[in-house]
């Protein structure tokens, strides 16, 4: 097997002992195949057991492993060594506290994605021993791709309006309310609409799109906004009209 | 120290933690729930979970055909009163699933679809194309919101539990974010830890299954059973060990050797028709498979490659539509990792240590023998498994097992009324968390994580892996009995106490140690062959001598105690395990 030296630089914070951020460069002697996550798997056990970062699945699925790679937000378990240079500059995902080195602060998220109620809230509870709702194939498409997020904060990082204003819901958030809004099961859109439709939610969204451009699992969250703000806006049009809710 | 003071706590946020969780909720929202866990609750690995959950559910399924080839599967080493409650269970949980909005693949008429898997006699695995497990844990986490009395305690590791006078009171846990130490005090514990496929070097499991609440339980006395049974999947990548999944051979995907034959036909599996049969070729069970690539490669009909030997996945008559549909993660990986495209190329795969049979000894309601001690999911072993689970078995393990852990304790902590000896239990919080602060100040330790893990990590895999023999298993004993005295020695190089990986591998390391040496040292005095514990000398199976669960229990200066508890059987007596045509 080939072998690469490839220059890792990566920045470390550790807050009880370095003042600002810094970048500590390791050559990483690398196999061809590997992938960011190795060869920071092997700067741990090989030379500096106090680099920290998160990682677990190695699939591209649990989303633990989202950072900075060359400044674009990437899961270290998908960036192939193959596609870059010798030196490879690695950093925390932008727009979240950093907790340590490659560790961020992520509460922000958790809150947002609780406060968009994502789970079935049905017209009717339906007893299990009546079996499974109908779903056809088209009503499952209709809100699949939205639920395949794995919650990599990847989106969040390269959002310029969450840079801008922190309040912001966020690509992910939203496109998980959108997933239950167009669930066949669900009748919980207007539950969900105060924030999703608030000033920080979907109208918050400028639309630059960088958010589905870094998504590793082709979740579409601007597409997902676009659609809830047509939808809201229809119901907020159709809201005035005679025996609408206003 | 914090405190945090509760009625249960709950160790783990993957499918079996959370399920349990929920059930806790609904059974009694005036109890308050702490569920601890070391990553966000939706990084556990059920996310990983490609193929699918068995449940029966289409009408020319019967729930004794799941219960009949559950038991075969395991060699009968299954417990048959947990095998009947679990097949009576699992459609109901897997439906109640899709109340909570599981995505699960459906047919044209709306009714979930179900797929092939191996060791199954009909269809009857329900799936989400093939990111079962993910959805899955998604929609538990989800779900899990709506109920206010679960408290989330996220990336807090777990290392102590909290034992008063036999009676499981809580655990200790380390906030991972400050590195403040802290007990959860209440009236009963549920692990839910997962697995420890990370003992082995080449393994489809995350790097968070170590095996901590199995070491937790044992340390504290609980045995673990029928550890010796190692689950090799048949189809991982080569090098990186990530899983395709058995859904790959239940769209119809084939094995074959080097000169492009269906091997499987050699071994009991046949005939080699050109669809897929159920209970035969590619669909036979996982260890069948598994040792067939061992038999493959003595006789040199394997494919040599960079990355060792390998065999053939060949999907490429299902043409890119089903592909596409059915196994979108499986191109993925393939593409990116081995350079191939399923639907052009055949997939270099190899076997790859996948689950533990084993676990934490429970009963039918997942309790432990230590009271207030509950475990379900893939730490626990009930056991429904055997010798040799079948796929898409233990994700309903973890839901009908997860929930009746949540229940079962919301009936204990009734009977319990207050409890005392809070002081106590606190001071022993202290001394866990001395024993913490003794690494740190520790100077001087000479070994190193990684070093003994790598040795760990090879003598498994060397003397114990798919087949075993006398000279390898004890040869394996004693390399780990070195490296566990080694880990008294070792050395802990980062002291800052903000989220400090070095510490978290060091303490993961600690139980993988105790969990590997009892896969060994039970392995080594089953002297008979069944399910997924082959040994070359010998090589049959001994109904007369080990139909029985083995018992490690934890002797902290040697060896584990091994005892033999007996097998539950009920309705299927002991057979002749039969696949291929003759399974019909
Ligand atoms: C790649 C792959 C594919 C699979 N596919 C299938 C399939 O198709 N069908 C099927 O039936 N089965 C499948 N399995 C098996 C199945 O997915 C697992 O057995 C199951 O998901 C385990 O769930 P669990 O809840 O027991 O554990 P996990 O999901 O692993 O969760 C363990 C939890 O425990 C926590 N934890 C562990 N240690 C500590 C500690 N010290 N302190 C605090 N928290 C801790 C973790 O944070 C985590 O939340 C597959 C397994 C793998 C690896
Ligand atoms: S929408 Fe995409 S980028 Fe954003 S968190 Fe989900 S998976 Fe990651």
């Amino acid at each position: 097997m080939s072998e690469r030296q490839i220059e890792l630089e990566v920045l470390r914070y550790r807050p009880e002992m370095d003042d600002k951020p810094f970048f500590q460069t390791y050559s990483v002697p690398c196999q061809e195949e590997w992938v960011v996550l190795d060869a920071l798997n092997y700067v741990k056990d090989e030379m500096d057991r106090t680099l920290s970062y998160r990682w677990s699945c190695h699939m591209f699925v649990c989303g633990s492993c989202g950072m900075a790679i060359n400044g674009e937000p990437k899961l270290a378990c998908k960036a192939f060594l193959r596609d870059y240079q010798t030196k490879i500059r690695i950093e925390p995902l932008s727009n979240f506290p950093i907790e340590r080195d490659l560790v961020i602060v992520q509460d922000d998220f958790i809150e947002k994605l609780e406060s968009v109620k994502p789970y079935i809230i049905p017209k009717q509870e339906k007893p299990i021993d009546q079996g499974e709702y109908l779903q056809t194939p088209a009503q499952l498409k209709a809100y699949k791709q939205y639920s395949m997020c794995i919650n990599c904060l990847l989106c969040y990082s390269a959002c310029p309006q969450y840079a801008l204003e922190e309040k912001f819901i966020g690509p992910a958030a939203l496109a998980l309310a959108h997933r239950y809004n167009m669930d066949s099961r669900d009748v919980g859109r207007s539950a969900r609409e105060h924030v999703v439709a608030s000033h920080d939610g979907i109208w918050a969204c400028s639309f630059v799109g960088a958010c589905s451009q870094v998504c590793p699992k082709d979740v579409d969250p601007a597409g997902a906004i676009q659609q809830v703000k047509f939808t809201s806006a229809v119901d907020y049009l159709t809201s005035f009209l005679p025996g609408g809710k206003r | 120290m914090k405190v945090v003071n509760t009625d249960i706590v709950i160790i783990g946020a993957g499918g079996a933690g959370l399920r349990a969780a929920i059930a806790v909720a609904e059974a009694d929202p005036t109890l308050n729930i702490a569920l601890v866990s070391k990553v966000y609750p939706m990084r556990s690995h059920t996310c990983a979970a490609e193929g699918g959950a068995a449940g029966v559910v289409k009408e020319s399924d019967s729930l004794d055909y799941h219960f009949n080839d559950t038991v075969s599967g395991g060699d009968w080493l299954t417990d048959q009163d947990a095998v009947e409650l679990f097949v009576n269970e699992i459609p109901k949980e897997l439906t109640q699933l899709e109340h909570w909005g599981c995505p699960w693949s459906r047919e044209d008429t709306g009714k979930v679809a179900v797929r092939p898997f191996g060791g199954m006699k009909i269809m009857r695995t329900w799936y989400a194309a093939d990111k079962t497990g993910f959805h899955m844990l998604h929609t538990l986490f989800q779900t899990s919101l709506k109920y206010s009395s679960i408290r989330r305690f996220d990336e807090f590791y777990t290392t102590d539990l909290m034992i008063d006078d036999g009676v499981c009171r809580g655990c200790t846990a380390i906030e991972m974010r400050s590195g403040e130490m802290t007990l959860f005090l209440g009236k009963t514990v549920i692990i839910c830890s997962g697995g420890a496929g990370r003992i082995f070097p080449f393994t489809t499991n995350g790097a968070i299954k170590t095996g901590d609440g199995m070491a937790m339980a044992y340390r504290a006395g609980v045995p673990l059973k029928d550890m010796e049974f190692v689950q090799y999947h048949p189809t991982g990548l080569p090098g990186s060990g990530i899983l395709l999944t058995e859904g790959c051979r239940g769209e119809g995907g084939l094995l074959v050797n080097k000169d492009g034959y269906r091997y499987l036909q050699d071994y009991d599996l046949g005939p080699p028709d050109p669809w897929p049969r159920l209970k035969a070729m590619e669909l036979g069970p996982r260890d069948r498979l598994s040792q067939a690539f061992y038999h493959e490669q003595k006789k040199g009909r394997t494919i040599p490659s960079k990355w060792g030997d390998v065999v053939h996945l060949d999907m490429r008559h299902l043409g890119e539509k089903k592909i596409n549909e059915r196994l979108p993660l499986v191109r993925d990986l393939s593409r990116s990792y081995v350079g191939a495209d399923p639907v052009t190329d055949l997939v270099p795969v190899r076997p790859v240590v996948h689950y533990m049979m084993g676990g934490i000894h429970t009963d039918i309601n997942a309790a432990t023998p230590m009271s207030g001690l509950y475990a379900a999911g893939e730490c626990a072993c009930v056991s429904i498994n055997g010798a040799n689970r079948l796929g898409s078995n233990s994700l309903g393990e973890l839901l009908v097992f997860g929930a009746r852990a949540g229940r079962h304790a919301v009936e204990y902590v009734k009977t319990v009324g207050t409890l005392e000896g809070d002081a106590r239990i606190e001071k022993q919080a202290g001394d866990a968390e001395s024993r913490i602060k003794s690494l740190f100040k520790r100077t001087g330790g000479k070994q190193r994580v990684a070093a003994l893990r790598r040795d760990m990590n090879m003598t498994l895999e060397e003397g114990c892996g798919i087949y075993r023999d006398e000279n390898s298993l004890i040869d394996t004993c004693t390399r780990i009995a070195d490296v566990r005295a080694r880990y008294r020695d070792v050395r802990l190089e980062d002291k800052s106490n903000v989220y400090n990986t070095d510490l978290y591998q060091t303490l993961e390391l600690g139980a993988m140690i105790e969990v590997a040496q009892t896969v060994a040292i039970s392995a080594l005095q089953r002297k008979e062959s069944r399910g997924a514990h082959q040994r070359l000398d010998f090589t049959a199976r001994d109904d007369e001598n080990y139909l029985k669960h083995t018992m490690a229990f934890y002797n902290p200066n040697g060896d584990p105690r091994i005892d033999y508890a007996d097998v539950t059987i009920t309705k299927s007596q002991p057979a002749a395990r039969v696949y291929g045509g003759a399974a019909a």
